[in-house]
């Protein structure tokens, strides 16, 4: 698993990468009441703001960490945004991406890097 | 951050895991265990509140008769009519009649203690001393105590424990009692709209009684954030936000706390700021109205929301003043002003948000029924 100085994390399932945020952004959002995600089939630019989460307290963007097109969302955190606070980095994932470039992939954190990073 | 005040809790936050964040000059806790537990819980059980940023402001004259009467000239209020060991809900207004502050005054016997905003406590201050003290009022700003809300249906219970008498307290009276040794000023009100007590206490024992409190069954510590989405289901207004300086009382649906006597033809009618804007207003209504609003997805729609009155084209014709998420509403709610003809409950509007336009239905306010003990 890779991770972005944005709190998101990436696994790399060899055709698509799947994306989601972290536990430690998860947390610092708070609880978890609105989400929107991309449709399927949008080509996105890497740092385009793809996702709107809305937590009880305030609204924040997910950034798209690749370029590439978007292949699969995951709806059933629409329908309970409160599995992002539950399971984050499992079965609360945003979506899963088709990359055109996976470069930037290699300058991105690993776990203990991230952990050090939010120290 | 270290131009912060911190309350008299400070510490015991900390300690108990506050996320703390900055408000109206203070360091004040947003969270504990989560915002959507601690207003759940505070709507079932007992929440434990600090609100000591809050102003807290002694008035004393020659007699109470004497000092409400001189407070009349600063708020559209019956002050004089109000029974000794009662509290009420006050307006200072401007000249043009808008908002300069909401506030609760109580009727002490020899003073009046009354509650304001932290974020406008200086200003009020200023305005009531130069307004009060010539007319042989003394203006004291109460620096040396805390303020703690017990607020939600498990409140009654928690504080007769301490104090058998605050179970006969109804709402909005306020009494002084002995909690744990300490002579606490207590009103049976808050901001919740759940059943619940306001408690000033020496700052030096605050912290005694915050843990005294919390170590009773069903009571927990709760923050800002959730203090925020109860009264905005409660239907509350927050200074700043729902009124300002530019929303008069009529305009923000806070006719109800100008009484009768007050008002044209009444007994002391007029004679406070802004009286010719505000008082045409009351007969005939004003021109745009503060409404609850249930945004029809599920997304919240929050402060500074454009509202329009089709789904295409068209300007503006008001504002979300507050939004976000109810919790026991399970669903975004909101506020905000809409002109005359579109208030009606029921009434479709749209709020632009992310360059679309959403829908939202005008909604009788409250969104949850207050649970005050009559």
């Amino acid at each position: 698993m890779k991770f972005t100085e944005e709190h998101e994390w990436l696994l790399d399932e060899g055709e698509v990468v799947v994306v989601g945020i972290t536990s430690h952004a998860a947390e610092q959002l708070g609880d978890v009441v609105f989400v929107e995600l991309p449709e399927v089939g949008t080509e996105v630019t890497k740092d385009e703001e793809i996702v709107v989460i809305e937590s009880v307290k305030a609204a924040s963007d997910i950034l798209a960490p690749l370029d590439g097109e978007i292949v699969e969302v995951n709806d059933a955190i629409v329908d309970a945004p409160a599995m992002v606070n539950d399971d984050p980095q499992g079965a609360a994932w945003f979506f899963k991406m088709k990359p055109s470039d996976r470069a930037p992939m290699d300058e991105m954190m690993d776990e203990a890097a991230y952990q050090s990073f939010i120290g | 951050m270290s131009d912060l005040s911190t309350t008299p809790l400070y510490d015991l936050h900390l300690e108990l895991g506050a996320r703390m964040v900055p408000f109206a000059g203070y360091s004040m806790p947003v969270q504990f265990d989560g915002i959507m537990a601690e207003h759940t819980h505070t709507r079932t059980a007992a929440g434990l509140f600090d609100v000591s940023h809050m102003g807290q402001v002694i008035l004393s004259g020659a007699d109470y008769a004497t000092i409400a009467t001189a407070v009349e000239s600063l708020m559209p209020v019956n002050a004089v009519g109000l029974a000794q060991g009662r509290q009420r809900y006050g307006l200072l207004t401007n000249a043009d009649g808008g908002i300069e502050d909401d506030l609760m005054f109580a009727n002490k016997g020899d003073h009046m203690f009354v509650v304001v905003n932290a974020a406008c406590k200086v200003a009020d201050i200023a305005l009531m001393r130069a307004a009060l003290e010539p007319a042989g009022i003394t203006v004291t700003e109460v620096t040396d105590r805390a303020l703690i809300a017990l607020q939600g249906p498990g409140a009654e219970a928690a504080l007769s424990v301490l104090a058998p008498e605050a179970r006969e307290m109804r709402f909005m009276d306020v009494a002084e009692m002995e909690l744990e040794g300490v002579t606490a000023w207590v009103s049976r009100s808050g901001y919740t709209g759940e059943d619940g007590y306001e408690i000033s206490i020496p700052a030096a024992q605050a912290e005694a009684l915050a843990r005294s409190l919390l170590a009773m069954e069903g009571v927990a510590p709760v923050g800002l954030g959730a203090r925020d989405s109860l009264r905005q289901e409660a239907g509350l207004c927050l200074y700043g936000n729902d009124i300002t300086t530019d929303t008069t009382p009529v305009e923000a649906g806070l006719s109800w706390a100008i009484q009768k006597n007050r008002r044209t033809g009444g007994g002391r009618a007029g004679g406070f700021p802004g009286d010719a804007t505000i008082l045409p207003q009351l007969d005939t209504g004003a021109a745009r109205k503060r409404v609850g609003l249930r945004p029809e997805g599920r997304a919240p729609m929050r402060g500074g929301v454009a509202l329009f009155a089709g789904a295409e084209g068209g300007d503006p014709v008001g504002e979300i003043t507050s939004g976000g998420f109810g919790p026991t509403v399970g669903g975004p709610v909101a506020m905000g002003y809409l002109p005359d003809g579109l208030t009606a409950p029921g009434t479709v509007v749209y709020g632009e948000l992310r360059g679309k336009r959403l829908p939202l239905v005008v909604h009788a306010l409250p969104f949850v029924a207050p649970g005050f003990k009559r």
